[in-house]
């Protein structure tokens, strides 16, 4: 029973004696194995951590176990949600919309706005027209967005609802009340079964860069860089990007900025925060550079970007070598030398990341996540002389592998490298066990995986749900490096003296200086 | 200041201005003003509940899918569900709910971990069952200790035209496993709602009808035989429930399905009485074994010491007085429990005004809980109920409260406004609107990474969150000092 001074959860609750005899005479009544015969439990817990275990989970070709991706859409709101006053609205289930701004509150600890038209039998029957009609209407009625991004569920992709002759009828059938002739209805079709959350990314910046700019061509350009930054997680890598552009005093506009709206301050609310104007966006088309920070998010944008003959392309500026290139990119594009400014904080990286070598040098990692995330942060663990064992990516497109085998190919222990494209966490269990790592780099999802083989995680991706605040820091640029850096070395010292606490039996190296 | 009810139906009128004609002309349908008082009232608020979400809001509902899968099916633990099409949904909606169980995961017990056929495009075109049947097998393969697997339908499964109940059939009888076919794809019915009820169905299809064989020696009937229907085991909340009906000389056979074992489930056709905590997602299952199984139910109410104990009582009354004795001697033992909790919190939360949204039975469910607090409720609705949940919910109110169906962020968002609570309860989507405009909040979907709720022992900590909520000193820090007056 509680004691009223000392209330605790179930987390506590639950090992008082009398909850633990609830929990054991509940055994009798379940069919589960570890109620029949605890020791076929633990003859298969051993099983699976072995070779032939890892060979039949290997081998499998159907069944997905804890996946290491997400579905299209989820993509295609985040875009929308970096567009100043722009809802996301998604054509067709409302449980789809309800699972993508869960996902990204729970990541975020922030508000995610985002609306459905709801569709059911009768939309799966005569399609999705009628509410769509209805949607866009409400929408603009009761959340007065400037501009609304149509992206899609599965649902409507099986059914071949038409998004772009559907917006012009439901402006059409509004008369202009709700939704004026000029109104942006921007929109892309995001199919959940095919590619990723990345793909949706991508399929959504193209359709709003294309569409808004449609006419819009100059023949002067304005001199102005785009920066489009990807599916990025962290809202300090876009802030630490905008500082290094703005470093060289460049008039830059960032496509798809969403740092303010997934990080409002306290004490009002508003649905919409930050955000590309959309004046901007209209005028991207007349840049005269662009640059994806994020190759495989945006593979379909940077192919339209090519054809508007954009100086640019890609450069993902994570770790050092990545900073590196990016700033040499904007100054070879701005025309100006990299600014002292950026100097001291290279420096500053470089003295830090020679002060900590020695606890990242030949440590074994293991990682997981999005491919450009994996680009750049194993760029960052070769830099400090760290081995990548496991560098798996479940939503890996083409071009990746090579990409990854090559970086790892210059690693001393390159024979001891893998790279695991299309992989999902439950094949990583099995890598984890046969091939053991010092320290996991991943997500939430690693967590469950940190329970099985003990092998600490270090939370770095998306979505992380467990801790909190992460997503604030940054992961790019010289001060992101920095992150990165002292989080790692500061897990690597923290496991060194889990393993060294014991007293009178390892505390000799429980070292007050290192 | 005008009454609570005037403001309430001021609100009420306010907030649908905003709507054009004809989605105003439909939610107007859906906000009441519910009274204690007011006979003439068929639903509380009068409110009408259960159909289509109106098109282009923000919607807090979730699908069938989340209904069977998320809900009803997945808490199962020594069974593998398979979220069978596209990727996305086992994704989000993997391990999110609290549901706790005992066991151990990947090994025997599956809770937690997403299985997913991952369909692409030419599964798609091609249809998706012969990879169906090669998932159902690397299933048993890699995962021997698991007595049974359900397919969960995504939307695409029927569209396309995929006959799961073949495939699933085929593979059972090759194997003699339980295979579970749930057509619960997210487009159909308006809500979560449905997939409650086609999980529902399976249950009986599959499970009773079909008897699959279980493991360990067959469960001898006693008369004190109990089944708690409709508990999800969320931050343990069954547990904290099953202590008590324990306590009072009943036997729980089985639990619904948080930390439940489909050995329990089978044996739950021979209990003398269903529990129903949940009625909304399991009254289905309850009514077809009154009528295949003559097993009466109730429903009861563990939220708060007031309905806890009128609940005990409810229970004990069906038995004899040996358990009527014992259910006394509960009451009497945890008495001063709950009279050292209530001197303690009451008059830190005394008057303070809470407005819930919430689903299945916690919008009229909690609202003792709050009330033994001192707590008022002042609004509450359901995300997905019936006309059935909106009439009991009139029983619950204990004064004039405003009511809102499928409510939306607009919505819910200027009720709060016009009415001021003290702290507003729902889900994770709405949580940081609220707290964003310096609101306390509690996630009562999850209980905020808290609980058990459920019984004595939860109270203690239900009460202790809500203080912590009300009285945490951060919620002084959103006015800068530099802030003029009324300002933010």
């Amino acid at each position: 029973m509680q004691e009223l001074e000392n209330i605790v959860n179930g987390q506590r609750l639950f090992q008082r004696p009398e909850y633990l005899e609830v929990l054991e005479n509940k055994k009798q009544f379940e069919g589960g194995m570890g109620a029949i015969n605890p020791a076929k439990v633990e003859e298969i817990a051993e099983w699976t951590k072995s070779w032939d275990y890892r060979e039949k989970n290997l081998a499998r070709e159907a069944i997905t176990v804890n996946p290491a991706k997400a579905c299209q859409p989820l993509g295609a709101v985040m875009v929308a949600l970096g567009f100043e006053n722009t809802m996301p609205y998604v054509h067709g289930s409302h449980g789809c919309v309800a699972y993508f701004r869960s996902y990204f509150t729970k990541h975020f600890k922030e508000p995610t706005p985002c609306v459905s038209d709801s569709m059911t039998e009768d939309a799966a029957v005569f399609g999705g027209l009628a509410n769509m009609k209805d949607g866009l209407k409400n929408c603009a009625a009761l959340y007065k967005p400037e501009m609304i991004a149509v992206s899609t569920t599965c649902m409507a992709e099986v059914i071949g609802d038409d998004l772009y002759a559907f917006a012009l009828a439901a402006k059409e059938e509004d008369g202009g009340e709700f939704l004026p002739a000029d109104f942006p209805i921007t929109y892309a079709h995001t199919p959940s079964f095919t590619g990723s959350h990345i793909t949706g990314y991508d399929n959504m910046m193209h359709g709003i860069m294309s569409q808004l700019t449609e006419g819009n061509k100059k023949e002067e350009t304005n001199g102005k860089i785009n920066i489009i930054p990807g599916f990025e997680t962290y809202i300090g890598s876009i802030r630490s990007v905008k500082a290094i552009v703005e470093a060289f005093g460049a008039s830059y506009t960032m496509l798809g900025d969403h740092s303010d709206q997934w990080d409002m301050p306290a004490g009002d609310y508003s649905m919409f925060a930050g955000g590309t104007p959309i004046a901007d966006a209209k005028d991207c088309i007349n840049a005269k550079a662009t640059i994806s920070l994020q190759k495989y998010a945006t593979v379909k944008t940077m192919k339209m970007v090519k054809k508007w003959k954009h100086a640019g392309g890609v450069s993902n500026p994570i770790g050092l070598k990545g900073t590196d290139e990016f700033v040499m990119k904007l100054s070879e594009l701005t025309g100006v030398e990299v600014p002292q400014k950026l100097k001291v904080e290279r420096g500053r990286l470089v003295d830090a990341m020679q002060d900590s070598y020695p606890y990242m040098h030949a440590k074994k990692f293991a990682i997981w996540g999005d491919p450009d995330f994996l680009v750049g942060v194993v760029s960052f663990l070769l830099e400090m002389g760290a081995y990548p064992t496991h560098v798996l990516c479940h939503n890996a497109p083409k071009g990746w592998e090579d990409e990854m085998r090559a970086m790892l190919d210059t690693s001393p222990a390159a024979a001891n490298c893998h790279v695991w494209a299309g992989k999902d966490l439950w094949h990583m269990r099995s890598l984890l066990f046969t091939e053991p790592v010092d320290f996991m780099i991943g997500n939430s999802y690693g967590k469950e995986l940190m329970r099985d083989t003990k092998i600490p995680l270090i939370y770095i991706g998306f979505p992380i749900f467990d801790r909190h605040h992460l997503h604030r820091y940054s992961i790019s640029g010289y001060d992101g490096a920095l992150n990165l850096l002292t989080w790692i070395t500061n897990k690597v010292l923290d496991q060194l003296d889990e393993e060294t606490k014991n007293i009178a039996s390892t505390d000799y190296f429980f070292d007050l200086v290192r | 200041m005008s009454s609570l009810e005037a403001r309430q139906k001021a609100a009420v009128e306010e907030v649908l201005k905003a709507y054009p004609e004809k989605a105003a002309k439909n939610r107007a349908k859906h906000l009441g003003v519910g009274s204690p008082d007011d006979e003439s009232q068929k639903t509380c608020g009068n409110v009408r509940s259960n159909k289509k979400t109106v098109a282009g809001v923000m919607s807090q509902r979730g699908c069938a899918y989340a209904g069977s899968k998320g809900v009803v099916w997945g808490p199962v633990k020594d069974m593998v569900h398979i979220s069978h099409g596209p990727i996305g949904c086992g994704q989000y909606s993997r391990a999110g709910r609290r549901n706790y169980y005992i066991g151990t995961t990947g090994v025997d017990s599956f809770v937690t971990m997403n299985f997913s056929s991952d369909f692409q495009e030419k599964d798609i075109v091609f249809g998706g069952d012969k990879k169906l049947t090669k998932c159902l097998e690397e299933i048993d393969v890699l995962f021997p200790l698991n007595n049974g697997i359900t397919v969960q339908s995504e939307c695409p499964i029927g569209l396309i035209g995929d006959d799961i109940n073949a495939a699933s059939k085929m593979y059972a009888q090759k194997t003699g496993h339980t295979i579970v076919p749930v057509n619960c794809e997210g487009f159909r019915g308006v809500s979560q709602s449905l997939g409650h009820h086609i999980a529902n169905d399976t249950v009986r299809d599959y499970i009773f009808d079909a008897s699959p064989a279980t493991l360990g020696e067959p469960i001898a009937v006693t008369d004190y035989d109990v089944a708690i229907i409709g508990d999800y085991n969320i931050g343990g909340d069954a547990w904290s429930s099953r202590i008590l009906l324990e306590e009072m000389g009943l036997r729980v056979v089985a639990q619904w399905s948080g930390d439940a074992t489909i050995k329990e489930m089978v044996q739950t056709t021979k209990v003398k009485l269903n529990l129903l905590h949940c009625y909304r997602s399991m009254n289905y299952i309850s009514r077809h074994m009154e009528k295949e199984y003559g097993i009466p139910w109730i429903e009861y109410n563990f939220f708060g010491p007031s309905q806890t104990i009128k609940s005990l009582r409810k229970i004990a009354a069906f038995f004899d007085v040996s358990i009527q004795e014992k259910c006394e001697a509960v009451i009497a033992k945890y008495q001063p429990l709950v009279d050292a909790i209530t001197n303690k919190y009451r008059p830190l939360l005394e008057g303070k005004t809470v407005m819930l949204f919430v689903g299945g039975l916690r919008p009229r469910h909690v609202i003792g809980a709050y009330e033994d607090l001192g707590m008022e409720v002042i609004g509450t609705g359901y995300e997905f109920a019936h006309d059935d949940d909106y009439k009991r919910t009139k029983d619950e109110i204990f004064r004039s409260t405003v009511i809102y169906d499928d409510v939306n962020e607009y919505e819910l968002e200027a009720f709060v406004k016009a009415l001021q609570p003290d702290l507003v309860a729902s889900g994770i989507k709405e949580k940081y609107v609220f707290q964003k405009m310096g609101l306390p909040y509690r996630q009562m979907h999850s209980w905020d990474y808290s609980g058990p709720y459920h019984g004595y022992d939860g109270f203690a900590i239900f009460a202790s969150d809500m203080d912590l909520a009300i009285n945490s000193p951060v919620w002084g820090h959103s006015k800068a000092p530099w802030d003029k007056e009324g300002e933010a």
